[in-house]
């Protein structure tokens, strides 16, 4: 009963292929709806100001220029913002996948009193609302110092990466058969050349995807990096974002502009891992 | 004793920045921090229950508690009806048009909050949003200049938009990926013994990607009952107070009305509420065997 036999009855009937059309109208309209934001940013970002600040928005620009990014970028403390953006997140997802390996190896390897637990305590953590550590956390950094400190905002990535990361690199650890680990040390290997050499080559493409998941994450968080730094040459550039927004009111070109350079490099690294996303997310491995 | 080793680094982050600061929420919450104590260092008063019969008994928390639960409902009934609906069809449309809809629903997904809420800030805006250019073409001139958050109803309705949008992505992409696992000849064996399409879809897709669905929906609870940034952000970081959600009021307790111990006493309160999802959700995980 395969659908590429030409002469099968169904194929024939013209309402199924009217359906068939339906179907496929239905999802490019779908298609647009969800795309149609992200449209609406990038073309923003281009259009002319005049047609920005205009009661009658056009679906399409009358002209393209880049006014709109030369104003975001002369926003105050553009460079520092990236600066710091890199600093915190590069330390935290370098940080958390040292720590996460080493407990992904233990859990996937291993069979332990409390490592159930170890998993369950991971994805629970994830489930608490934000302003239930955020108070204690501020109230803490500030006894100790931390506040406005790069380290504070640091630990707190680096740590929140930890879940998802340990249950998703714990998923490419047991896919590694431990009979390759056991003939290398056969073989003359130390447990630690037996995970040099065997394991660590090929546990890499799991490394890569779940950095760049906290790299995203850590991209992409503004509400911590916002309460805990309040010095403008430390904001990240989501916070930086904010500055766009004053008093007198947004500037929504620059303001679009800006979001497009912060969304791109985002979106690139999307692309190259948001198969890995869908199951390191139903696993439960995820903050929304 | 190498397991333990192993993990030793990530038991010693995980409590200093989740355990502690919720040992530090309880503690807190039974005592009395304010801007004083946070500055001076004095350890605070002990309050006892007080927090929690202030809060408990505040006909305000009862409003914003509701109100939370509300427009969690809404958000994710909306967002996984129409999630299944996509996903459902996204099995029914020709290659070509499965990789465009999939593109789209990745690009949506990819946008950072902050941005993603700025957009819709920005389409919602009352002089210059497209929204009201457009409905101003077919209902009148009125629409410009409309402000749609006066009413916290109609400003919840942006809010919604905003949160149903991005939730999408993930759900439809999750439930097509568990649609592909039903078997096909079930379903052709089913259709052959004249089921409808309904009763193909209730009787062998549905129990399939029950679970799946599920954990999706649990998730979505959790999510959706926390939703912060995106009301944060499109109030421009001052929500006012008919906006508030649980999360958000907690967090104006502790940093504009420097109450900090009110601040973590509602939290508190609505990680307790939230609890019974969370053990809920771990025991649907264990029973798929995630974690065994």
């Amino acid at each position: 009963m395969s659908a590429s036999t030409p002469t099968h009855p169904q194929d024939l009937r013209p309402d199924r292929k009217k359906t068939k059309l339906g179907y496929n109208v239905l999802g490019l309209v779908i298609a647009v709806v969800m795309a149609f934001p992200v449209y609406w940013l990038i073309i923003s970002a281009l259009r002319p100001n005049h047609e920005i600040r205009s009661y009658d928005q056009t679906l399409w620009p009358s002209s393209i220029t880049f006014d709109n990014f030369a104003r975001a970028v002369k926003q105050p403390n553009f460079a520092t913002a990236i600066q710091s953006s890199l600093i915190i997140s590069i330390t935290a997802v370098v940080g958390g996948m040292i720590i996460a390996t080493l407990a992904a190896l233990a859990v996937g390897r291993f069979r332990f009193t409390g490592r159930r637990a170890l998993l369950m305590v991971l994805i629970l953590v994830q489930m608490l609302p934000p302003t239930a550590m955020l108070i204690p956390i501020y109230a803490q950094l500030n006894a100790m110092g931390g506040l406005n400190e790069y380290w504070g905002v640091i630990v707190v990535y680096l740590v929140s990466t930890l879940p998802f990361a340990t249950v998703m690199i714990r998923g490419f650890v047991v896919n590694i058969p431990v009979e390759l680990e056991e003939s290398a040390m056969v073989d003359g290997c130390t447990r630690m050349g037996a995970f040099r050499r065997i394991i660590f080559p090929l546990l890499a493409p799991g490394l890569a995807a779940s950095s760049i998941f906290a790299l995203v994450n850590a991209w992409n968080e503004y509400l911590f990096a916002y309460i805990l730094m309040n010095d403008d040459s430390k904001y990240t550039l989501n916070v930086w974002l904010m500055t766009f927004t004053t008093e007198r009111g947004t500037d929504y070109g620059a303001l679009m502009a800006a979001s497009t350079m912060i969304a791109l490099p985002v979106v690139v690294f999307f692309m190259f891992i948001q198969k890995k996303m869908a199951t390191g997310l139903t696993s439960g491995a995820v903050k929304g | 004793m190498l397991p333990y080793l192993l993990i030793l680094p990530a038991i010693v982050a995980l409590a200093a920045v989740y355990a502690y600061p919720l040992v530090k929420t309880v503690i807190m919450s039974f005592q009395d921090m304010g801007r004083r104590e946070l500055w001076t260092g004095e350890s605070p008063p002990w309050v006892g229950f007080d927090q929690f019969t202030n809060i408990l008994g505040d006909a305000e928390f009862w409003h914003v508690t509701l109100r939370t639960v509300v427009f969690m409902a809404v958000c994710v009934v909306a967002t996984m009806a129409i999630g299944l609906l996509v996903s459902l069809l996204m099995m029914r449309l020709s290659t070509w048009v499965r990789l465009t809809l999939t593109t789209a629903l990745i690009a949506a997904w990819s946008m950072p909050l902050l941005v993603a809420s700025s957009i819709f800030r920005w389409l919602a805006d009352s002089d210059y949003g497209l929204v009201n250019t457009i409905i101003a073409k077919f209902a009148g001139d009125d629409w410009l200049g409309h402000n749609w958050f006066l009413d916290p109803l109609q400003g919840f309705a942006v809010i919604a938009a905003l949160v149903i949008w991005g939730a999408i992505p993930f759900v439809v992409i999750t439930l097509y990926a568990a649609l592909t696992q039903v078997p096909g000849e079930l379903t052709e064996a089913a259709q052959l013994d004249g089921a409808s399409a309904f009763g193909v879809f209730r009787f062998v897709t549905w129990p399939v990607i029950k679970p799946v669905f599920i954990m999706v929906t649990t998730l979505s609870v959790i999510w959706d009952f926390n939703v912060f940034g995106q009301i944060w952000l499109l109030r421009g970081n001052k929500p006012e107070p008919d906006y508030e959600t649980l999360g958000l009021y907690s967090f104006s307790k502790a940093f504009t009305s420097t109450s900090f111990s009110q601040g973590t006493a509602i939290a508190l309160v609505t990680v307790l509420m939230l609890s019974g999802v969370a053990v809920y959700y771990l025991r649907q995980l264990m029973k798929t065997g995630e974690v065994e």
